[in-house]
């Protein structure tokens, strides 16, 4: 997490989550729920019910033009040209070493001509500029503090979505996954141009909803209302933290940054090498080919502890074999799980490794992911 | 979120968020409400063993919520005599009452000079009322 100096940025929804009581803090610059009634609760509404998330802080880039495709396939690792008009992947920013300025989401709007990018709050800055300088003569503009964003996730999302949603036939349940559309507004909000995408971070059904500053509060409280029979929640980032840990999603700052290569994190599945050009390719796929040396595993502990992102992880004879990036108490399973780099020969299903906790090597099992059953 | 809070004026408290109950030279140590609300929902304790000695001011544990691992600090130098073992098997004891039943830990004192350095109740509210 980054320390700010500056007093924090407010998303339009920070008065909703103090009235509701939630525990503010200052997250990567931004003042942010972390839990409002209590973190398992959160984590199980969503697991079960249906969950509201404030992911106002996120950042929006419009790309635009007949540049467009040409700049976005230079400046990503996976492969635009697949992407039909609202269609939208998931893919990373490299650097030209072969690391990863940041992760993200790329949502086709038109082929060729205009898409929009959705960044991480903390790196809005870095990766504007990073878009700027690897351009390849598209139109740019960052849209952050244009839009607010409301993650709605759980069993129960599309129900609620699909009671104030809807253009003709067409309600977010009968959307495809990773599929997004523009609807001319809510029940409450008619004629407010929003765009519901089947995206989320979660691992569970659901959408997150791009819809302009000036409009968040309303949306919010429409779905407060709308979903209160379905038992629509409001979730802090503590949960939204353990929900994708569960799910081993890469968080920014833990999984991933700008010396990890994405074939060691495992996200050799957005990296198109094959397909195209793209900024570090070289450095990229030279990881690659030299053989991985380290490779982002799950693990679930054996003995009593909770690993924590930093925790030296070592071999059963003791020797340092990698390094922790996330873990918690799984709230879905009472576990305590972990993310982290291992050496490859200790990155097998099965392997017991031990997790340097306060000096105290203690056991853990490599695993399969996610950690929860999906 | 509640203001409050359970604070025995005959209870000493530092700057960590720990308490100190003084009974001759037996202290009993706990954290307090205001530490169990900022941390949330506590799902690991690490305690010592008894016998265990510590400094005034060393971490003698960890108390984990799901988020992050919180360090415990000793309120005076002492060796531990008694672990409240009930908390181990369930430390969300120590959310439901941190200020009694969910006691961590009782240590022998070595001398009664230190408690000279940490706060009394009005300090301590003056502390978390910043």
């Amino acid at each position: 997490m980054e320390i700010s100096t500056n007093p924090p940025q407010k998303t339009p929804l920070a008065q909703e989550h103090e009235r509701l009581g939630a525990r503010m803090v200052d997250f990567a610059g931004w003042w942010m729920p972390v839990q409002y009634r209590g973190l398992k609760e959160e984590h199980q509404s969503v697991r079960s019910g249906v969950g509201l998330f404030d992911v106002s802080h996120m950042g929006e880039f419009r790309v635009r033009g007949p540049k467009s495709l040409e700049s976005l396939q230079w400046m990503t690792t996976n492969d635009v040209s697949k992407l039909q008009a609202g269609e939208a992947h998931y893919s990373l920013f490299p650097n030209e070493n072969g690391g990863i300025v940041d992760d993200l989401i790329v949502y086709c709007v038109k082929p060729g001509d205009e898409y929009l990018l959705c960044v991480n709050a903390a790196n809005i800055e870095k990766d504007f500029a990073f878009v700027q300088k690897s351009n390849r003569g598209a139109e740019l503009k960052n849209e952050s503090s244009e839009w607010g964003q409301i993650a709605v996730q759980g069993p129960k999302a599309l129900a609620l979505l699909d009671r104030i949603f809807a253009a003709g036939d067409v309600l977010p349940s009968k959307m495809k996954a990773f599929t997004h559309r523009e609807f001319s507004g809510s029940k409450a909000l008619s004629g407010v141009r929003m765009i519901v995408a089947r995206t989320g971070y979660t691992g569970e059904d659901g959408a997150e909803v791009f819809v302009p500053k000036s409009s968040t509060v309303v949306l919010w409280n429409e779905l407060l209302a709308v979903g209160k029979d379905l038992g629509v929640e409001p979730i802090g980032l503590g949960a939204r933290d353990t929900l994708r840990t569960e799910m081993k999603y890469s968080l920014y700052g833990h999984e991933i940054d700008d010396t990890t290569n994405p074939y060691e994190a495992g996200l050799g599945w957005v990296t198109k090498p094959m397909a195209k050009d793209f900024l570090g390719k070289a450095k990229i796929v030279a990881v690659k080919e030299q053989g991985l040396k380290r490779k982002l595993v799950g693990f679930e502990m054996i003995d009593r502890g909770i690993p924590r992102q930093g925790y030296v992880l070592k071999s059963v004879s003791g020797e340092p074999i990698g390094v922790c990036t996330s873990g918690t108490m799984s709230p879905s399973t009472g576990a305590c799980i972990g993310i982290g780099y291992v050496t490859l020969e200790n990155s097998a299903d099965g392997t017991e490794i031990a997790v340097d906790i306060r000096g105290k090597n203690v056991r853990a099992k490599v695993r399969p992911t996610p950690f929860i059953e999906k | 979120m509640s203001t409050n809070y359970q604070l025995p004026e005959d209870f000493y408290y530092t700057k960590e968020h720990e308490w100190a109950q003084v009974d001759e030279n037996i202290v009993t140590i706990g954290i307090t409400e205001f530490a169990q609300e900022q941390l949330g929902e506590i799902v690991y304790l690490d305690l010592p063993e008894e016998g265990a000695k510590y400094s005034q001011g060393e971490s003698f544990g960890v108390v984990e919520s799901v988020k992050a691992a919180s360090d415990l600090y000793a309120p005076v130098s002492g060796t531990v005599i008694e672990v409240n073992a009930s908390l181990m098997e369930d430390p969300s004891g120590l959310n439901d009452d941190p200020m009694n039943n969910g006691w961590l830990i009782r240590i022998e004192m070595e001398t009664e000079k230190e408690l000279a350095n940490i706060m009394r109740a009005p300090d301590y509210r003056k502390l978390i009322q910043k």
